[in-house]
């Protein structure tokens, strides 16, 4: 023995993985398996402990600070910062040290707190008690105390200490309900069963009895997948083997529900549990704004560079003459004579550079983070997107794609959940090729005469009452609903048979509305109980049926099948699922007559089901059981294995007939649709949905319109030809009429003829991305990019979540780049999220996954529009003018401090005292662009929200082009120029005479250097001041406040500053010397001169371009500026939908801004396409502009 | 850094104006409408400055002299000459002889003006130490290391320290006036009293505390700067202009911004010369010790009046008269445009 698991050891530490990785086993309670079994390799686990924090109390300071030095800027500035301490430098370390002193505690502060915090709730949850059984009694312990192995009591309610398999609970039926409402949001109540040999064990003493080992993979981070198989001891030698699957498995963080406690045993504890794994991160996304900012900044570090290596070069030519080198009066030590002349010029070097280090301040990293931080506040805030249903606020999860949002040019949307409601109602079940219509479409609610029925075929025969009968009974078996337990409801008792007291609850919403449907058609389901089905009939007898298998549903095989047994002893297979993984195993039954009216529900927008079944003779079933269970059992591809047995299973149906569910848009999805649409944004439709489905969806949220031309990229056509000839075919048709699509789009009214919308599904798409074998896919995929670009929509169906991802990626890598957002409820919707620029989740009814996994959350599919169009606006121009405002007031403060060299000898000099080298970033100027970065309306919301067209004035990152970018550049060295040679004639005469004073009536003085740098310091920071009053267009109290309060605070700084010999500093050269600029009449002369002339370029080139090349935005200004404000009047009257009634068109008169939008979609034309569902009488006013769809 | 909001909980957001962006807000717009007056006021204003400017800066009269000889010219050629080798020159005195034809209106200021000096450069400017010259006993014989080479002579701690202090200008001049061309030279007053800021001299600049009354004694154990002919305390007789509250030597370390820079020596007020300079012969006494020639320097000598807007200055007078008639050169541009853009407005409108 010992020499095995020496062996062992061996094994595991030096043969490497393979043999150890692969699975564990644990010993149930500690117990050794009685000698003969196999021998097990034993393996270290982690204790229960979870640590979520990042940092200990003693590793806090260097592992915080490597962490924040490995941001590439806050390493530039340490180096600038160590330049200073090691070399003699013109400033003091001090300036660049204090504010990267301030950034730096700032961060490690907020750090400190936010693992502060989770320590606190680690220790919470490593503390709590925990029940847990030791030689059969029950002992509490700490959580972070529990071993793998411990057999564990949970009671009701009480959320599980770790991964547990579940042994026995006091249910004699051995099941307890679980909500994972904290793992994957899914608030439902899922049922976990215990296995047959173990259910029995409902003591502390019983269960200290069982002899058991399990067998199970190592921990994976998937939630939904788990394999093992247990081995259970008995009195017999031959233990008893069983397969544990993930409904054997209770997961940490879920929560046990109606069952009063449960037993089980821990197999994943700590860091090593489910939940944790699931703690990573994700990977940073970086928005469009960020890497340009990067790209300026590497240019702005060539300037420098470039300045520092000039000043250099210049300074060693221009002190080649020895009296310019060390004249008389400036004589170096003698030291400084023999240090190397290259060592010297590398100094310099370094001296030039952190001089000018300046240009790229570690405040605007600060001010970007906070505005990003503080700014999404406002969309937490934001009380349009709030959702009263459902008391759910928009969430942001990154506040680093504020920006982003203003930039999208695709979003791919999912279709179920998103686009619709996700709240299923049950329209009609075609048997036979009969149509039943339920009275009452009541979604949940279920009126007493609930058993009518329409018919509108003829009325069927005895043979298909039959049929109808069985049809019921399948829909009626064939779920995985369960039913909430009645104690529960309050009130009286409802009768059994009234069948109203009955709550399903499912994960998937369409079984809910079938079971309630036909429920309404008389079968009722009433509940499982000890594996029999109990079902209520027309006649008001409960027929029980025992549930032998459940072949569950997935997404590959589109379908889930039971197979019961009546009390007759019948054993049937009922099978259910979309038509296309229905029909192809079908033997017998009117195919044809219900795939017709398949298509035709489809096409109306509803979701059809297929319902087929087959009668098993017991040998048969004997050998479906054999093939299951081997299937469960095994360790390994249990999933394939299982894929494989149920594929066997499932064939020679029998054709029942089809169901057909409503899932109604959502609330002006349409509307949200056609703005962004109008906005520039090209929407495409990812939908796992069949393509007649999904198009009728596309319709009904005006996505298709009538005048768009379908082209079809699907399996059905590619069968017919080839894919090459249909691309080549479609594109020719595509590019046609480009041309004219191009301009039309620019224009804004795409009514135009040639509106394309493309349809593709899953199979062609993976037709188009695989390699051929020529190596030439790029081909393919260009052409079929080309045919997207040419489309105004895109309705991609029948997708796998891959698949969605694989679209997402396609056209993020095309060469055009464009910003993409994804939009998604469900889990399916994850991978897609997570591969777009920009992932937003829709807050729904499939659970959280994608709201967690997004970086945006909101309730409902229209609030995208106001996230994009408003928020995504005005985040664009407040970041990219609060990016290209800190690179203009850089260059206005390095650029006179450059110039300055020329005329101090190239000696470093500073123009600026320490003082205001500092605080320049970090006080005199922060603020106010922080403020305006948080404020900024250029215009206002609701203008926004009526024309999206003004979104396109900021596509393709406008605001942060090279051209913009170098305007504001050259803006701030005008401006540079300006202050330092205006201060310069100022004191050097321009004529023969030259003095170099400043003199007045009242104090005739001279002035220094110190009142130089002052006087251009103090037009420095006036005019980058009222350069940012210029550029606000929103001027509230707080923008008033902080840009007047930012001057006069500098005002009062500089008289405190040099009013007072501060006794910490060495120096006293700013000892009054901006009292005595004051009180000298030509510096105030001078000042306000030279303000009015930085200023007036920048004046200037606004009123212009105003006046002649005006861009969408600016017109909307002019027309909503407040003096023309008989305009706001009907824009008013316009918003409330009462006032509309009168007289739409005299509003519509009055507000030119507004016709753009209101000339478009009539509803006339979505009622042509759908003839059943809206009255083309009643809606003449154009649809968006009312509130709520009537 | 990486910062992000934190989920709120699912309750109704508050409803405040600014939560919501709505707060109330004044909306300005440049449009030409409202800056073409501005442009216009504006012009006209800074037209009217700038002439107001020009003028008063025109009235001012300027004489000067360059007294540094290197033109073989004056009789400072002789003196300019003798100085090849470095500091402290030999002594040296020469004249500079003018005639005034009419009263050169007064008060009138006596500048020294040197080119090609930086005062600016980095390491002269840090070359001084504040707490010496701010009379602390403790930093007057321990200089600061910035001093480095002029802070220690010969052993002794150097008062005052630095560059700056051991540069200072030490050329004297005298004026003499004559009346008549056969009348003796009068010696003009020249008050050089008051001609520092008077924050520097009252406060920023301290002699050490007196030993024993005596301001020899409270510097005992220093050594004069290299290049002084003699210690500080010996600057003036003056009690109150010697040492390091010297008029002259508070004047010279205030750093000049730019390598061409003028002083104040002294001003012209007293007796007979209140009102100006008389016309008449003038001669200049130079005292001839400070060399300039070693680093391609130039020294001259100003006279100067001055007006309400200060010294002789004709570049804000012109700036604001160019800036004003830009101002209005744009506005009639804009003029243009706006009446143009007004037709295309009303066109536009018309095909509507």
């Amino acid at each position: 023995m010992d020499c095995s698991r020496a062996r062992a050891l061996v094994r595991r530490f030096c043969a490497g993985e393979e043999d150890w990785v692969d699975s564990r086993t644990i010993y149930v309670g500690h117990k050794e398996p009685p000698p003969g079994a196999e021998a097990y390799i034993p393996q270290r686990y982690p204790d229960n402990r979870i640590v979520s924090s990042k940092y200990t109390f003693w590793n806090f300071i260097p592992k915080n600070l490597f962490e924040q030095f490995r941001r590439i800027a806050n390493f530039y500035f340490l180096i600038i910062f160590l330049v200073q301490l090691i070399i003699d430098t013109p400033t003091s370390p001090v300036t660049s040290g204090l504010p990267l002193f301030f950034v730096i505690t700032v961060t490690a502060i907020k750090q400190g707190y936010e693992d502060w915090l989770r320590h606190k709730a680690d220790n919470a949850m490593n503390q709590c008690p925990v029940h847990f059984i030791q030689h059969g009694k029950l002992v509490r312990k700490q959580s972070r105390k529990l071993r793998v192995g411990d057999i564990v009591m949970v009671k009701e309610n009480e959320t599980f200490p770790c991964d547990l398999i579940f042994l026995s609970s006091n249910r004699g039926d051995g099941t307890c309900h679980v909500t994972t409402a904290s793992l994957d949001g899914e608030s439902s109540h899922k049922t976990h069963y215990a296995i047959q040999d173990t259910k029995g064990f409902h003591t502390e003493e019983d269960i200290d009895a069982l002899h058991a080992t399990i067998e199970c993979e190592q921990p994976q981070p998937d939630l939904y997948k788990f394999v093992g198989r247990i081995n259970v001891y008995s009195n017999l030698s031959d233990p008893v083997v069983r397969p544990l699957g993930s409904e054997n498995l209770l997961l940490r963080g879920a929560t046990l529900k109606n069952t009063e406690r449960i037993f089980g045993v821990a197999i994943y504890t700590g860091m090593e549990t489910k939940m944790a794994l699931n703690y990573q991160s994700k990977s940073q996304k970086r928005s469009a704004v960020e890497k340009s900012m990067n790209v300026f900044l590497v240019v702005y570090l060539c300037i420098l560079i470039s300045k520092a290596l000039v000043n250099t070069v210049l300074k060693y030519v221009w002190q080649s003459e020895p009296f310019r080198d060390e004249p008389w009066y400036n004589q170096k030590t003698e030291s400084e004579r023999q240090r190397n002349l290259f060592l010297r010029a590398f100094t310099d070097f370094l001296a030039f550079m952190v001089l000018f280090n300046y240009i790229i301040p570690v405040s605007m990293y600060v001010t970007v983070e906070m505005q990003k931080f503080l700014g999404s506040y406002f969309i937490t805030w934001d009380e349009d997107m709030f959702d009263e249903e459902t008391g759910e606020g928009p969430l942001v999860n990154t506040s680093d794609l504020n920006e982003e949002l203003g930039q999208v040019e695709y979003i791919f949307t999912d279709k179920t959940g998103t686009l619709t409601e996700n709240n299923m109602a049950f329209k009609e079940c075609c048997i036979e090729g009969h149509v039943y219509v339920p009275h009452v479409i009541c979604n949940g609610q279920v009126l007493p005469d609930s058993s009518g029925i329409d018919m509108i075929d003829s009325s069927p025969g005895v043979s298909s009452r039959e049929r109808e009968e069985l049809f019921f009974r399948a829909l009626c078996l064939c779920h995985t609903v369960q039913v909430k337990d009645e104690d529960h409801v309050d009130g009286p008792r409802k009768s059994p048979d009234s069948g109203k007291s009955c709550i399903y609850i499912s994960s998937s919403p369409d079984e809910v509305a079938l079971v309630e449907g036909v429920q309404r058609l008389g079968f009722t389901y009433l509940r499982l109980k000890d594996s029999y089905m109990e079902i209520l009939n027309r006649n008001g007898d409960i027929e029980r049926f025992e549930l032998l298998e459940v072949l569950s549903f997935d997404s590959v095989r589109r379908r889930m099948s039971v197979i019961v047994r009546s009390t007759a002893g019948e054993i049937y297979l009922f099978c259910k699922g979309a038509d296309s993984s229905i029909f192809p195993r079908v033997i017998e039954g009117k195919v044809d007559q219900i795939r017709s009216r398949v298509e035709r529900n489809a096409v109306e927008g509803l979701r059809t089901l297929c319902v087929a079944y087959k009668r098993l003779i017991p040998e048969e079933y004997e050998g479906v059981c054999g093939l299951l269970q081997a299937a469960k059992v095994a360790l390994q591809d249990r999933e394939k294995k299982l894929a494989e047995a149920y594929e066997q299973i499932e064939k020679d149906l029998i054709l029942l007939g089809a169901t057909a569910v409503e899932d109604r848009l959502q609330e002006k999805a349409a509307d949200t649709i056609e703005a962004l649409q109008k906005a520039g944004i090209k929407v495409w439709v990812l939908t796992g949905d069949k393509m007649e489905t999904a198009a009728a969806t596309c319709y009904a949220c005006r996505l298709f319109r009538r005048g768009t031309q379908l082209l079809e990229l699907t399996t059905k056509r590619i069968e017919e030809q080839s894919l090459h000839d249909v691309l080549f075919e479609l594109s020719k048709t595509v590019l046609r009429c480009s041309g004219s699509l191009t301009r039309d789009h620019f224009s804004g009214l795409s009514t135009d003829m040639h509106d394309y919308g493309l349809i593709i599904d899953g199979a062609a798409l993976s037709l188009i991305m695989k390699p051929r074998e020529d190596g030439s896919s790029a081909n393919y995929r260009e052409l079929f990019l080309d045919i997207c670009r040419n489309c105004s929509a895109v309705l991609c169906c029948r997708m796998a979540p891959l698949q969605k991802a694989q679209i997402v990626k396609l056209i993020k890598f095309s060469k055009e780049h464009p910003i993409t957002l994804a939009i998604g409820d469900g889990a399916n919707d994850v991978s897609m999220i997570l591969e777009a620029h920009v992932g937003i989740g829709v807050i729904g009814k499939e659970g959280r996954q994608a709201a967690r996994n997004s970086d945006y959350a909101i309730p409902k599919f229209k609030h995208l529009k106001k996230m994009l169009l408003v928020h995504g606006h005005f985040y664009y121009i407040r970041i990219s003018e609060l990016v290209q405002y800190f690179f203009y007031k850089n260059v206005c403060f390095i650029f006179p401090q450059f110039l300055y060299q020329f005329f101090c000898g190239f000696s470093q000099q500073t123009l600026y005292d320490t003082a205001y080298l500092t605080l320049y970033n970090i006080s005199f100027t922060s603020l106010p662009i922080l403020l305006y970065s948080l404020m900024e309306q250029h215009v206002g919301v609701d203008v926004l929200k009526r024309d999206p067209s003004l979104y396109r004035d900021i596509a393709k990152n406008a605001l942060l082009r090279w051209r913009v970018f170098i305007y504001w550049t050259f803006l701030g060295v005008f401006d540079a120029l300006v202050f330092f040679f205006g201060a310069y004639f100022m004191f050097e005469n321009t004529t023969v005479t030259s003095n170099g004073q400043i003199m007045t009536t009242n104090s005739h003085m001279m002035f220094g250097n110190w009142t130089f740098g002052t006087l251009v310091f103090t037009v420095m920071v006036f005019t980058v001041t009222l350069k940012l009053a210029l550029d606000t267009h929103y001027w509230t109290w707080i923008n008033h406040f902080v840009i007047w309060g930012s001057l006069l605070f500098y005002v009062v700084f500089s008289l405190l500053w040099g009013g007072i010999i501060w006794p910490f500093l060495s120096y006293q050269r700013m000892y009054y010397v901006f009292i005595h600029m004051l009180s000298c009449g030509p510096a105030w002369l001078g000042i306000l001169l030279l303000i009015t002339v930085s200023l007036l370029p920048d004046i200037l080139k606004k009123v212009l371009c105003r006046q002649l090349w005006p861009t969408a935005t600016e017109r909307t200004q002019n027309t909503h500026c407040p003096d023309s404000s008989p305009e706001l009047a009907p824009a008013a009257s316009l918003q409330s939908p009462g006032a509309l009634g009168p007289r739409p068109t005299a509003a519509l008169r009055d507000a030119p801004t507004r016709k753009v939008p209101c000339v478009l979609w009539r509803s006339e034309e979505y009622a042509v396409l759908l003839p059943t569902r809206a009255s083309p009488v009643t809606v003449t006013v154009p649809a968006f502009c009312r509130d709520a769809p009537t | 850094m990486t910062w992000s909001a934190t989920a709120r909980g699912a309750h109704q957001p508050d409803n405040t104006a600014f939560t919501q962006q709505r707060l109330p807000a004044w909306h300005p717009l440049l449009s030409a409408s409202i800056t073409l007056p501005l442009f216009f006021c504006a012009g006209l204003a800074f037209l009217g400055l700038g002439l107001g400017l020009y003028y008063s800066s025109n009235a001012i009269q300027e004489l000067e002299y360059d007294y540094t000889g290197d033109a073989d010219e004056g009789s400072c050629a002789t003196c300019a000459t003798e100085d090849q080798g470095r500091a402290p020159p030999p002594r040296c005195s020469c004249s500079w002889y003018f005639t005034l034809s009419e009263l050169f209106p007064g008060p009138v200021y006596l500048y020294y003006e040197l080119t090609g000096f930086y005062q600016n450069n980095r390491r002269y400017g840090v070359s001084r130490d504040d707490a010496q010259l701010s009379g602390l006993p403790s930093a007057l014989h321990h200089p600061a290391n910035e001093c480095a080479p002029y802070q220690y002579s010969a052993g002794l701690p150097v008062a005052p320290c630095g560059a700056v202090a051991n540069s200072l200008f030490n050329d004297t001049f005298t004026l003499w006036h004559r009346r008549q061309p056969d009348a003796p030279y009068v010696e003009v007053p020249l008050d050089r009293s008051a001609i520092a800021w008077w924050t520097d001299y009252h406060i920023k600049f301290r002699n050490p505390p007196l030993v024993n009354g005596s301001l020899a004694l409270a510097f005992k154990g220093t050594a004069p700067p290299p290049n002084w002919p003699v210690p500080v305390y010996e600057l003036s007789s003056d009690p109150n202009n010697t040492g390091f509250v010297n008029q002259d030597f508070v004047v010279w370390m205030r750093t000049a911004a730019l390598p061409t820079f003028r002083k104040l020596y002294a001003r012209i007020r007293q007796g007979n010369y209140s009102a100006g300079l008389p016309s008449g012969a003038y001669r200049v006494d130079i005292a001839y010790n400070y060399p300039v020639r070693a680093f391609g320097g130039h020294k001259l000598l100003v006279f100067s009046n001055i007006s309400w807007m200060g010294g002789k200055n004709p570049f804000l007078g012109i700036a604001y008269l160019v800036v004003g008639s830009l101002c209005i050169v744009m506005g009639f541009v804009m003029l243009a445009v706006y009446i143009r853009y007004q037709d295309q407005d009303d066109d536009d409108n018309d095909d509507e």
